[in-house]
């Protein structure tokens, strides 16, 4: 078998696909700019170290076949959590799984069962804050743009129940890609909490889920964002995350990535008028032969703005993972506050992490900090723990567990933190003898809690 | 309970332990004092099997047992535990839960049932408070953002859990003030037993007032130079450690 022009399949794919006509626009420009883009080699800067071989040796441009969605709901129900909820599987939404309570002030409509005026609004926004020059999948994403969900809080409204968006994929006979769009807008003041969930059924996948969420923060308005990848380890994900900051808005963002065939996810931050802030925390755990490439860039391009991202990330076995955050300060970004922080740990000799922090700075009145650390776990630390008597293998489950645990501690939601808990310890090890004392409920409870009176 | 015989160990290719003897019996009390580098941390680390330190010569018999070839935690599980000079701190493993696996181990290697989370609660509770800890230091990682004094604390807590059956404190009195060293020679006071040993190493006299030993040694150059009772420690405080390396006359 030759290798696949993936270009070329992509670009078939788009032209035969069915799609929705309201978004036409959209297709097409999105599909002429992906004419224009090469294949991401290795020569390419942004894909430096990711190589999609992948993608030339199987055609993914093809479509998902629709799959029995009775009783996947094990797979992304988080208890306690209370959430409005919109699930689609291999990209089709399904109504039956999902539930949407009504309140004032809030739109949350899927772009193929919205009135015809209000897909018009959906057209007019969906693709204004995704960019599409420096990233293919997103151009693929714009070209294939059909369902999706349209999220609108209006002016100081304060969601009551977190919005949980959930992406199931099957296992597919033939490889295929599914494709999912997200358009966030919350007017002044407003206030929203977005999950998106990636999970999969428990099988070779043989899938590609290309997902791109923009958002608008209005004046004054806060995004509390989650990311939580789960998916089978053979999946494919190109996610793309575009979010324009308005006058003192907040966007607070934490992306938890377990490992993939390939798992690619690129964000950029834009501080657009002025005394904005962003929060970002992210954690990615690859293990056996998984690729994982997170790609940051925040843009200061206004005065007062502040930025915080820290990102961990723990690699096992052969696996490999790539870290690139670039924070931008444009001359008009005086008072810029933005610290990046990137700290590693490489549990086998095999495992790889290629770290890039960039700092780009064109103010001059601005307070700026980056660092990256590779390292392997902490020795005395492991001494200490057998020291009392834990065995050296629980030890460093403790160890691997707390790096990642540190950030994790600090997500507001207690139904998520809980439901990841088990989810992170189980990346360390399957041995439940290993992972009880981390996963022992009352004593976990309590320490995530106050109640030690 | 601990035999220690000809000990040699070297670090880095070093060698620091140059063939120490010490004999220790059930409920007994020794002080280890000396200069700096004389080997004092030295010979916790190599007690409690630390990696890097590498014995080249001699026997330790604890409680009848050869401890020489187990590892780490074995060690600790046979009852033999290290109150560290310098705790370390764990950020997003919370001192409750390390805790109870700790306890949970040693318990295990005992033969005893594991203890519910409940009743390990309340004993994790107790414990603190006779240490004088806040309990919300029970939720909180592991030593992480601890002063001095309640990282010491902390290590004594431990120690309390754990009912070992011989106890080294390695310079458990370095930068502590006299309140935070009165209650935790408190702690340390309270878990005397007939059946209980301690070592206790330090570089000043000071702790000794409130730790009474039964002995004390002085080691220098890898091995015990003199020994004596309780009041040979302050000969050395008034006297310096010059004194014995000049032959102690």
């Amino acid at each position: 078998m030759g290798a696949i022009n993936f270009n070329e399949q992509a670009i078939a794919f788009a032209d035969a696909a069915e799609k929705a006509n309201f978004l036409s626009g959209l297709q097409q420009t999105g599909l002429a700019q992906f004419k224009t883009l090469p294949f991401p080699t290795r020569k390419t800067e942004d894909w430096k170290y990711t190589s999609l071989f992948a993608l030339t040796k199987q055609d993914y441009n093809q479509a998902v076949q629709s799959a029995d969605v009775a009783g996947l709901n094990g797979l992304y129900d988080v208890e306690g959590l209370g959430a409005n909820r919109i699930v689609f599987v291999n990209g089709v939404y399904q109504a039956q799984a999902s539930n949407l309570d009504a309140q004032a002030g809030v739109l949350v409509e899927t772009f193929l069962n919205a009135s015809a005026d209000l897909q018009a609004d959906i057209a007019k926004q969906v693709g204004t804050i995704a960019e599409t020059g420096r990233n293919l999948f997103t151009a693929l994403n714009n070209a294939q743009v059909n369902d999706g969900v349209f999220i609108k809080l209006e002016k100081n409204v304060q969601l009551e129940k977190p919005i949980q968006i959930v992406h199931v994929t099957t296992a597919q006979q033939k490889s295929a890609t599914a494709f999912a769009r997200c358009f966030i807008e919350l007017g002044q003041h407003a206030n929203a909490t977005v999950i998106e969930q990636f999970v999969s059924t428990d099988e070779t996948q043989n899938v590609l889920l290309n997902q791109t969420t923009e958002a608008s923060v209005g004046d004054g308005a806060k995004l509390n964002h989650y990311r939580l990848n789960s998916e089978h380890e053979s999946s494919l994900h190109f996610g793309g995350v575009y979010v324009d900051l308005n006058r003192d808005s907040q966007f607070e963002s934490y992306q938890v990535l377990l490992g993939g065939q390939i798992k690619r996810l690129d964000v950029l931050v834009n501080h657009n008028v002025g005394g904005s802030h962003c929060e970002m925390k992210g954690v990615y755990l690859p293990k056996h032969d998984q690729h994982v490439d997170i790609h940051t860039y925040i843009e200061h391009k206004a005065a007062h703005c502040t930025t915080n991202e820290v990102y961990r990330g723990i690699m096992a076995d052969q696996s490999k993972a790539v870290f690139n955050g670039r924070i931008h300060i444009l001359p008009d970004a005086q008072k810029t506050l933005a610290e990046l922080s990137n700290k590693n740990l490489l549990l086998s000799d095999k495992a790889q992490i290629n770290t890039k922090p960039e700092l780009e700075i064109y103010a001059d009145d601005v307070r700026c900090a980056h660092g990256a650390t590779v390292a392997q776990l902490n020795e005395t630390a492991k001494f200490y723990l057998r020291s009392r008597g834990i065995s050296a293998q629980e030890a460093d489950i403790m160890l691997s567990f707390g790096f990642i645990n540190e950030l994790l501690e600090s997500i507001p939601l207690d139904a998520l933190r809980t439901k990841m808990r088990p989810l992170m310890a189980e990346q360390f090890s399957s041995n439940r003898e290993l992972t009880k004392h981390l996963l022992d409920s009352d004593v976990s409870e309590v320490a995530a809690s106050g109640e030690t009176a | 309970m601990l035999t220690i015989k000809n000990l040699q160990a070297k670090v880095e290719e070093k060698d620091i332990l140059k063939g120490l003897d010490l004999e220790i019996k059930p409920g007994e009390i020794h002080a280890i004092m000396g200069p700096n580098g004389a080997g004092k941390s030295t010979l916790g680390n190599v007690l409690s099997g630390r990696e890097g330190y590498e014995v080249t010569g001699g026997d330790v018999s604890f409680d009848g047992k050869d401890i020489l070839d187990m590892d780490t935690e074995e060690r600790a599980r046979e009852g033999l535990f290290l109150a560290f000079q310098y705790p370390v701190e764990i950020p997003g493993v919370s001192n409750l839960e390390f805790l109870k696996a700790s306890v949970d181990s040693v318990r295990e290697h005992r033969g005893e049932e594991p203890m519910d989370s409940v009743t390990f609660l309340k004993l994790a509770r107790e414990k603190c408070k006779a240490v004088n800890l806040d309990q919300n230091f029970l939720k909180r990682g592991v030593n992480e953002g601890f002063s001095g004094g309640e990282k010491k604390r902390n290590e004594i807590m431990q120690m309390m859990l754990l009912e070992p059956k011989l106890c080294i404190l390695d310079e458990t009195d370095s930068g502590l003030d006299i309140d935070a060293l009165q209650v935790v020679a408190e702690g340390v006071n309270s878990q005397r037993d007939p059946n209980r040993s301690f070592i206790v190493v330090t570089h000043y006299q000071r702790l000794l007032d409130y730790i009474v030993p039964d002995y004390v040694h002085v080691l220098a150059d890898g091995k015990i130079v003199k020994s004596g009772g309780k009041e040979l420690a302050l000969e050395l405080e008034e006297k310096g450690y010059g004194w014995l390396e000049n032959g102690g006359q």
